[in-house]
């Protein structure tokens, strides 16, 4: 995995270059953006296929399939066509609205989704490249999100101030949940998918605890185990006026990914970053401390996995929150960072996908009754795939690039020893 | 960690050694101190005193170990709280200096001192935590033992599935897709048996998957293994809401299993009504474990299994094909956990749930690292985990003083403190979680 | 279930006939010819084996002699049933075989000891001997009092002196291969191939093993011997076939000359001695005293081990593989985490000190395994370039990568180490082994040193690279830079060292002048201390 960006940039000092071009070329040939969208494809269609066979209108044509088979045929379009517009309807644009003002709405509710699985993404995708799998979202979400939403109803303090204060928590808490796992690594050689996994449900209780400990999290006066409405000069303010639910949280998740492709293609720590993801054994002989990178890219992680959590409870749900806050997109992060293939701008772009699944989803469920476990299905799928171009490619009876018997890995042999 | 050197003979060894070098050698061996486990034990030494001792509750503890159908009455046992508290933690801080001295002399601490500590440090709890209380403890063992055997299933599969090389994050996936393909055939069908054996084909079903995508496509065998487990949390919830909610009674209301008591063994004091009175599934957890843990050892199948999951290119120069043994090995394992996925719905609750297994393939997954590998270990953790769950709903009932969230938590520090070597060194196969390319 | 595994388990569980009986009960005693008819072997567009024949009698130990990378370990996995060849026959007795994998072969009567043993550490050597072709008896239980019978058997053939209930992780390298050869045997092996078989061996067990191969030789058994090693060509070879990239060069008379030999391997004349100055050793200004150093389970892989390096000399490190020399070099690398003694540059101590600051003190390091320790693979050759200085000047600035610094600086030093690529943006392991050596050299002598410490620096890089290192190497000694050279080679060893120290068993056993006698040098390397060094 290394840069293109880097290679891009090198290249230009040549006196004959290889020029961005090839670079773009080789890429096509190598089939990677080809395999993404067909990938896409394979698994709506997949979906498609789910959606008609629970389908009782479908059902009850098949019945007659032999005297009407046309029936049969039409009430299977129907039944996936309806359900993939509605999707389209609730992610992109709403056809049956009048204006664009309010036909884009679904628009922002994507962008809305997507921030937070965006900047989880990157979080997970920014561990990868140093070849670590962080599975701990969901227990960094709920940290974090205790941590902001702590600050944020328990504290008064002007606004901005306030709104700082509280997402620097959340960062806080994020990167600890995190860290720990990278300190864990780094001394004792513990290995992070086993240490994230057991941290969720850690997180999980702990959290559960405070949401019903009055005092801690558990809102002044009630029963439930949900947390007293954010402080209004806490909240994420709106982008676009009272219309719409878009908020600041996208702008700051914009620049999150400016930054972290800025972190890993073009800085030092990046670079070490990358060394140390690629072969953890040359990096140390070379004089990384392998450890500390370990360390400083799960704080990294943890914190940009933690602002997914921040900007669920401050931005898109400020009137309080029990344990379910983190949605399921410490997981969904995962396969965002897998089909974004840990690129910073792939990521983002992945998101933007996911979060379209997700808005739409919400309405195929109002509108056609279709479970929004079908997105689940249709993620996990579309990862698969991509996960395997040579599945991919015999399906579609694509020509198989010349040198491609490399595993798909985003792990490394383990170090000797990193401990000392 | 230290290191101090002892006494030398390297010269007259070196010097030996040199006229006959072929003789097989003694390495000279120097001790590394570890200071892992008695660290460990103060911790939980200190908690025991604070717990037990400090905050130690003057009342008394009831322990009943019969119920009232049991044929042989066992006495009941009443321990004074505050007493029994401040003994046992005087005990354990005498264990823990006991470690501390086998450290300063560079000797590991063996593993039935902590075995002794960590039960000792049981009772303390209990006893705590009973205190006025009538603590049932068959009642216990029984819930524990009941939490457990999906636990267990899955580990083996877990185990069989990583020691032929594979690593198995999907066990959740695979206790998933056996609840709910047994609970939907069984309800059709209205039989368990045919529900227990689609449960395996599921649990099959989803290791084809794994298999195929971590031999054949050489996709990272974590990443298909946490995707998977999305995978069929998804399909099973979207076919849940979308068939199985409209049709319950003909889709999912399975039969469940009868237990049967087995004469004799059933009636042995506080374990038989435990170990004896069990559903077919659970004996066939007894079989399982036996059998896995004899054959891995003794027989061609798990010595081929193992080289495979140790060093497979030296299993192909034999002329073991490495991809087969994998693969099959692999949908073996997904069947046994295909089994503990029938214990939800066949066994204890049912009927199938949205989400059911709710985490328990990711215990049982630690159930195979705390375990080392090795099935029997594994099981007994396995079987602690389950003991730590139960005692918190227990707890629940008769007013815990620790919040049940931290309970519930155990397994999962418990593994990490695990993963972090502060039990002993965890070692897995060599060659799990690696694709095997030829040449 | 109980008796399930062996039939259920899938379609590798080879069906037995009988339960108690091992299989193989009928041995091939009867010595067979192997002959190759044009084997052609390609991965992409690489042609590792070009039209090969090869012809092997019983009783005939037939050497192939080639560089690295001249193609004679694909040839041998072909041959094995590891890889399939794209065109060509292999015949044994005139009889076309057809192997899908290594058990056809080895049923055919075919073994291997390979250079990289083929033996599980975790277990034992029984078990190890009988994997692929297990006697069970009832429900699959393995047989292992048969196992062990063939290992006591195989032993007392050959005077071996192995415990079939040993760990093989526990045994020196010198035993596992003798277990490798059991393995071999143990199928009653007719035709014996030996990769690269004495990298790891003493001088002694070197002669130990060829008195092994005449040995079997006498018993009918047709040898391969793949080896670079001319000495031991000669020595023991009945027949010499050359190979030089992928392809047969011709017959070679094992009475003709190293010269000769290497000329026809190489392809053109090959300077076998290195030209070098009298040193002109100045101050010691690398200094190692009674340093140990401990591996995770507490041996003491490196015990109490004392020298010093002056300024313009070269200290080879000699022995054989797995006498502590890597962990010396790790050692003094601060890559060691249980280390005690004493290591000083220019009386400034580096024990304890971090890989970093050690590298900062102006140590320059050559990995012996340069793909796992020397190189980022997925990187560039100008990213590699930088790789030991990631966080500072002068590829870095303020945080920041200075990628056009990088870039020219990559460009004048891959012509410099004369790095042969399609630029300074082709990934490491695209390259050769040869130019991948010579990344990490450039690397390392890019920077201002203050002593130099290059392990293993010609393993496994072709002859033409081998004469580049070991020039930069003698420049480096004559800039005024103290280095150690850590070798297992012999040969270059003894081109190299201004002085030599002879490792044994974590201990130095002496240091010697650099031009001891070869046979004095064994004898060392096997731990004995001849009377002349004493005195």
């Amino acid at each position: 995995m290394s840069d293109n960006k880097l290679t891009a940039e090198v290249a230009e000092t040549k006196p004959a270059p290889p020029s961005r071009w090839n670079v773009a070329l080789n890429e096509i040939l190598s089939g990677s953006i080809i395999i993404s969208i067909l990938s896409v494809v394979l698994a709506l269609v997949v979906g498609a296929i789910l959606i008609v066979l629970v389908d009782p209108k479908v059902a009850t044509a098949s019945g007659y399939f032999f005297a009407r088979p046309l029936d049969t045929l039409g009430s299977m379009w129907d039944s996936a066509s309806g359900a993939y517009s509605s999707l389209f309807q609730g992610a992109i644009y709403n056809f049956r609205r009048p204006d664009f003002a309010s036909g884009i709405r679904p628009f922002t509710e994507t962008l809305n989704f997507a921030a937070p699985l965006i900047v989880a993404g990157l979080g997970v995708a920014l561990a990868f490249r140093v070849g670590l799998f962080n599975i701990g979202g969901r227990g960094q979400m709920l940290i974090a999100a205790a941590c902001a939403g702590y600050v944020g109803f328990a504290f008064d303090l002007p606004p901005v101030l306030h709104l700082v204060v509280a997402i620097a928590a959340g960062l806080a808490g994020g990167a600890l949940w995190g860290g720990i796992v990278g300190l864990l690594k780094a001394r004792t050689g513990a290995h992070e998918v086993i240490v994230t996994i057991m941290l969720n449900y850690v997180a999980f209780y702990l959290v559960s605890y405070m949401l019903r400990t009055p005092g801690l999290l558990q809102a002044p006066g009630s029963n439930n185990p949900k947390t007293a409405p954010i402080n209004p000069n806490a909240i994420l303010p709106d982008l676009l006026g009272t219309t719409y639910n878009l908020n600041f949280g996208l702008i700051i998740v914009i620049a999150l990914t400016v930054l972290v492709w800025w972190i890993l293609s073009r800085s030092s720590l990046g670079f070490q970053f990358r060394a140390v993801g690629e072969n953890p054994n040359a990096a140390r002989v070379a004089g990384i401390r392998v450890d500390r990178m370990y360390i400083y890219a799960m704080l990294l992680s943890g914190g940009l996995v933690g602002m997914a959590g921040i900007i669920q409870v401050l931005g898109t749900v400020p009137s309080g929150f029990s344990s379910g806050i983190d949605a399921g997109i410490g997981f969904d992060a995962i396969t965002v960072a897998l089909l974004g293939r840990a690129r910073p701008w792939g990521v983002f772009f992945a998101g933007l996908l996911f979060g379209a699944f997700k808005a739409g989803g919400f309405a195929m469920q109002a509108a056609e009754g279709i479970p929004i476990d079908i997105v689940l299905v249709v993620q996990s799928l579309i990862v698969l795939f991509i996960a395997a171009p040579p599945l991919v490619r015999a399906l579609f009876r694509l020509p198989t690039p010349l040198g491609e018997h490399k595993p798909v890995s985003l792990r490394k042999p383990k170090l000797k020893a990193v401990a000392r | 960690m230290s290191v101090t050197t002892t006494n030398s003979n390297n010269a007259s060894s070196a010097a030996s050694g040199a006229n006959s070098p072929s003789q097989v050698i003694v390495r000279e061996k120097e001790a590394i101190r570890s200071w892992k486990a008695p660290i460990s034990f103060a911790v939980f030494a200190a908690l025991g005193v604070v717990l037990f001792w400090i905050l130690g509750r003057d009342a008394v503890s009831n322990f009943r170990l019969s119920t009232d159908t049991d044929v042989i009455q066992l006495a009941s046992v009443d321990l004074p709280t505050q007493l029994t508290g401040i003994v046992i933690s005087l005990a354990l801080i005498l264990i823990t200096a006991y470690s501390f001295w086998l450290s300063v002399v560079k000797r590991p601490t063996p593993i039935w001192v902590v075995t002794v500590y960590g039960v000792l440090f049981m009772v303390g709890f209990l006893t705590w935590a009973g205190a006025g209380e009538s603590i049932l403890v068959p009642g216990l063992l029984l819930g524990a033992v009941g939490l457990s055997i999906p636990l267990i299933f899955g580990a083996m599969g877990g185990i069989i599935s990583e020691r032929v090389g594979v690593v198995n994050i999907a066990i959740e996936g695979q206790l998933l897709a056996g609840a709910f393909v047994s609970a939907v055939v069984a309800s059709v069908t209205g039989n368990a048996y045919l529900g227990l054996i689609a449960a395996m084909a599921a649990g099959m079903l989803v290791s084809f998957v794994l298999a195929t995508f971590s031999i054949k496509y050489l996709v990272d065998q974590v990443i298909v293994g946490v995707v998977l487990n999305v995978l069929v949390l998804g399909l099973t919830s979207f076919f849940y809401s979308s068939i199985l909610t409209e049709n319950s009674s003909l889709l999912n209301s399975p039969p469940r299993f009868d237990r049967i008591e087995i004469p004799l063994l059933s009636q042995i004091p506080i374990v038989g009504p435990v170990l004896f009175r069990q559903t077919l599934i659970v004996y066939l957890m007894y079989i399982i474990v036996a059998v896995v843990a004899y054959a891995l050892v003794k027989t061609k199948w798990g010595l081929r299994l193992r080289s495979v999951g140790e060093h497979p290119q030296a299993a192909d120069t034999v002329g073991i094909n490495v991809y087969m043994t994998r693969f099959w090995n692999v949908s073996l394992a997904g069947a046994i956990a295909g089994i503990g996925g029938a214990y939800f719905t066949l066994g204890s609750v049912g009927s199938f749930q949205k989400d059911m297994t709710a985490g328990a393939g990711f215990i049982a997954l630690a159930a195979v690292i705390f375990g080392r590998w090795d099935p029997i270990r594994a099981l007994l953790a396995a079987l602690l985990f389950g003991f730590a769950t139960n005692l918190q709903s227990v707890l629940a009932i008769i007013g815990s003083p620790v919040p049940s969230e931290f309970m519930l938590m155990l397994p999962y520090v418990v593994t990490i403190i695990a993963v972090a070597g502060f039990v002993g060194k965890v070692r897995g196969p060599a060659a799990s979680g690696k694709p095997y390319i030829k040449g | 279930m109980a008796s399930l595994p062996a039939s259920f388990l899938g379609p590798y569980a080879q069906v037995s006939n009988s339960f108690f009986a091992p299989r193989h009960t009928q041995s091939r005693l009867r010595p067979m010819k192997l002959e190759l008819r044009g084997i052609t072997k390609r991965f992409g567009t690489l042609t590792a084996n070009d039209h090969i024949d090869l012809v092997v009698q019983p009783g005939e130990i037939h050497a192939l002699l080639g560089e690295n990378g001249a193609g004679k370990s694909t040839l041998m996995n072909v041959l094995y049933g590891l890889y399939q060849a794209d065109e060509g026959q292999i015949l044994l007795d005139d009889v076309v075989q057809y192997f899908s994998g290594p058990g056809d072969a080895m049923l055919a009567g075919i073994g291997m000891v390979h250079q990289h043993f083929m033996l599980i550490p975790v277990f034992t050597v029984a078990e190890n001997v009988m994997l692929g072709h297990e006697s069970t008896t009832f429900g699959g239980r393995l047989n292992l009092a048969a196992a062990r019978d063939k290992v006591r058997t195989i032993s007392a053939r050959f005077g071996f002196d192995v415990d079939p209930d040993a760990l093989v992780g526990d045994l020196p390298v010198g035993i596992q291969q003798r277990v490798e050869i059991i393995k071999a045997l143990s199928l009653d092996a007719q035709v014996l191939i030996f990769d690269e078989p004495t990298a790891v061996l003493t001088p002694q067990e070197t002669d130990e093993l060829m008195a092994i191969m005449r040995q079997l030789r006498e018993a009918g058994t047709a040898i391969v011997f793949i080896t670079h090693k001319l000495r031991e060509v000669r020595e023991v070879a009945d027949k010499i076939t050359v190979i030089r990239l992928g392809a047969v060069v011709g017959e070679a008379d094992p009475a003709a000359t190293n010269e000769e030999l290497a000329t026809m391997m190489v392809g053109r004349e090959v300077e076998l001695t290195v030209h070098k100055a009298p040193a002109k050793p100045g101050a010691a200004s690398f200094v190692v005293q009674n340093l140990t150093v401990l591996d995770a389970h507490g041996n003491r892989v490196v015990n109490n081990v004392s020298f010093e390096v002056h300024i313009g000399e070269i200290l080879c490190i000699a022995g054989v593989q797995g006498n502590g020399q890597t962990e010396l070099a790790e050692a003094i690398m601060g890559l060691e985490p249980h280390t005690q003694g004493v290591i000083e540059l220019n009386g400034e101590s580096l024990r304890g000190r971090s890989v970093r600051h050690i590298l900062d003190e102006g140590v320059g390091y050559v990995p012996e395994d340069r793909s796992h320790d020397g190189l980022v693979g997925e990187f560039t050759i100008a990213e590699n370039l930088m790789l030991d200085r990631a966080n500072g000047a002068p590829f870095v600035k303020a945080g920041s990568l200075q990628l056009k610094h990088l870039a020219e600086f990559a460009t004048i030093t891959s012509k410099e180490f004369d790095i042969r690529s399609q630029g300074i943006l082709s990934k490491a392991s695209e390259l050769s082994g040869g130019n991948q050596q010579k990344v990490v050299l450039a690397r390392e002598l890019s920077r201002e040193l203050k002593f130099f410490l290059a392990a293993q620096p010609t393993r496994g890089i072709d002859v033409g690279s081998i004469e580049f290192v070991h020039k930069r190497i003698v420049a480096t000694r004559d800039a005024g830079v103290p280095v150690i050279v850590v070798s297992t080679e012999l040969d270059e060893v003894t081109a190299l060292a201004d002085r030599i120290a002879v490792m044994y068993r974590g201990s130095i056993v002496g240091i010697v002048p650099g031009d001891t006698p070869r046979q004095v040098l064994g004898l060392m390397m096997a731990g004995e201390v001849p009377a002349e060094v004493v005195a």
